[in-house]
């Protein structure tokens, strides 16, 4: 979810796919309005990442980036 | 919703079946067991299983906080309600999970106990402190993403000298759980064969992939760490045949945008400042697990439910035709189960596994019941 405003200390109103929604940021630090969040029971867990996002899409469409040949397996 | 559609286009979701159909060696088959309960429920609902070739096979595992929750537990948060006059806060689910006696919380509620349904522990907190005359408890559950939320509250707590709040705690460990089946496997009979597991996505925010190492080396089974969409559980499934077919057995993430190796610091600093962890604890489906939950430090007893109210532990067992503990181990399928969709529905469940709709048996219930009859 999306934070729209950071409010009081260590909360924030995040947008549910049009639904405002306060959450606690008791759990990470350093989250700004704009950046995208993971929420569970109301609390915020990790921040999400949208160059990763980017690139695991990018997986699904064409699979993952060859990989270096696996050591052989005694 | 942005992060959210992305991840459920249908046109990317059958190139990455093509590849696993294309990957996985018809000889041989597949058994891959998703821990988690939010993925079997993408799974049920999205009918991933119809997406892959039938010698790759889902199993169900015990990641469901409501599933594993023994009827002894419930119990003592029934007591604490019905006959201790405490106000009982509680997740949703939680109200649901069928008990000793014929009871829930759900029914002790309608008994008259105040049993409260909650959305977050904070809002157990404001009630403590809404109503100082009250003995309120929070009955904690949940794998390590529920786990910091508890502990800021009970830290909360502490630092406002409440006197009329505590945690009723059953917090367990999602790596441990995993060990365990690993370690049962052979020793049950009917038990699965598992080629790997689909990683949690949530309990992997916090706790990292890193502690997956060591399942994933001493048993020789590869994890791959997937976000809760439809796509990341194909990518993480076509990541597994991949590992399995190249005798890999490897961590992987494919939920990059919100795992890394060390997971959330300060919450598990949190986490470690509040709880230790437990001898043992009684789980639903895996019976007795030695160090596989949490318990309050001695430094926050007094927040501590099951010292306060000096809750004594008495094991109680399962509906005798209730098939939850063989699902929640992956042994047994909810069709399997004589009472499922006929006595055990959603809206009657005999067995926890049919409350949650991270439940093997809800799930299925709800969306695959129709497929397998047809």
């Amino acid at each position: 979810v999306q934070v729209v405003e950071l409010i009081r200390p260590d909360h924030a109103i995040v947008d549910l796919g049009g639904v405002r929604k306060q959450v606690s940021l008791a759990l990470v630090d350093g989250v700004v309005a704009g950046d995208y969040v993971i929420v569970h029971v109301g609390y915020a867990l990790a921040r999400l990442d949208p160059i990763e996002a980017e690139r695991t899409l990018r997986m699904f469409e064409s699979g993952p980036p060859p990989r270096r040949v696996p050591e052989a397996h005694a | 919703v942005k992060y959210i559609d992305e991840f459920r286009d249908g046109r990317l979701g059958t190139g990455i079946a093509a590849r696993i159909r294309a990957a996985a060696d018809p000889a041989r088959d597949y058994a891959l067991m998703e821990f988690c309960g939010g993925h079997t429920h993408a799974i049920s609902r999205y009918g991933l299983a119809d997406l892959l070739p039938p010698n790759v096979r889902m199993v169900h595992g015990p990641g469901c906080p409501v599933c594993v929750l023994p009827i002894g537990r419930i119990d003592q948060a029934i007591d604490l309600a019905l006959t201790r006059g405490a106000a009982v806060c509680t997740y949703a689910d939680t109200m649901r999970i069928p008990a000793s006696g014929g009871l829930s919380l759900m029914k002790a509620k309608a008994r008259g106990a105040d049993v409260r349904m909650i959305y977050s522990a904070s809002d157990a907190l404001a009630a403590a402190r809404r109503e100082p005359g009250r003995e309120v408890v929070f009955l904690a559950i949940g794998f390590e993403t529920t786990t910091p939320p508890t502990a800021v509250v009970i830290r909360e707590a502490a630092a406002g000298s409440l006197a009329n709040f505590s945690v009723l705690c059953n917090h367990v460990l999602t790596p441990a759980a995993m060990t365990h089946i690993l370690e049962s496997a052979p020793k049950q009979t009917g038990a699965v064969r598992l080629d790997g597991f689909v990683g949690p996505a949530h309990v992997s925010t916090v706790i990292g992939s890193r502690p997956y190492e060591r399942v994933a080396a001493r048993y020789r089974k590869p994890v791959v760490i997937a976000g809760f969409e439809p796509l990341d559980v194909m990518q993480a499934v076509s990541m597994l045949v991949d590992q399995v077919n190249e005798g890999r057995a490897e961590v992987e993430n494919e939920f990059t945008r919100a795992v890394t190796p060390d997971g959330n610091l300060k919450a598990q600093a949190l986490v470690d400042e509040v709880f230790e962890l437990r001898d043992s604890f009684e789980w639903r489906g895996l019976g007795t697990v030695a160090a596989s939950a949490l318990r309050i430090r001695e430094r926050y007893a007094a927040f501590d439910a099951e010292r306060r109210f000096e809750l004594p532990y008495r094991a109680v067992r399962d509906n005798k035709a209730c098939e939850c503990g063989p699902i929640l181990r992956g042994a047994k399928r909810p069709a399997d189960c004589k009472l499922f969709g006929t006595v055990c529905t959603p809206e009657n469940p005999v067995g926890a596994c049919m409350v949650s709709s991270e439940g093997a048996c809800a799930a299925h219930y709800t969306y695959g019941r129709q497929r397998e009859a047809a």
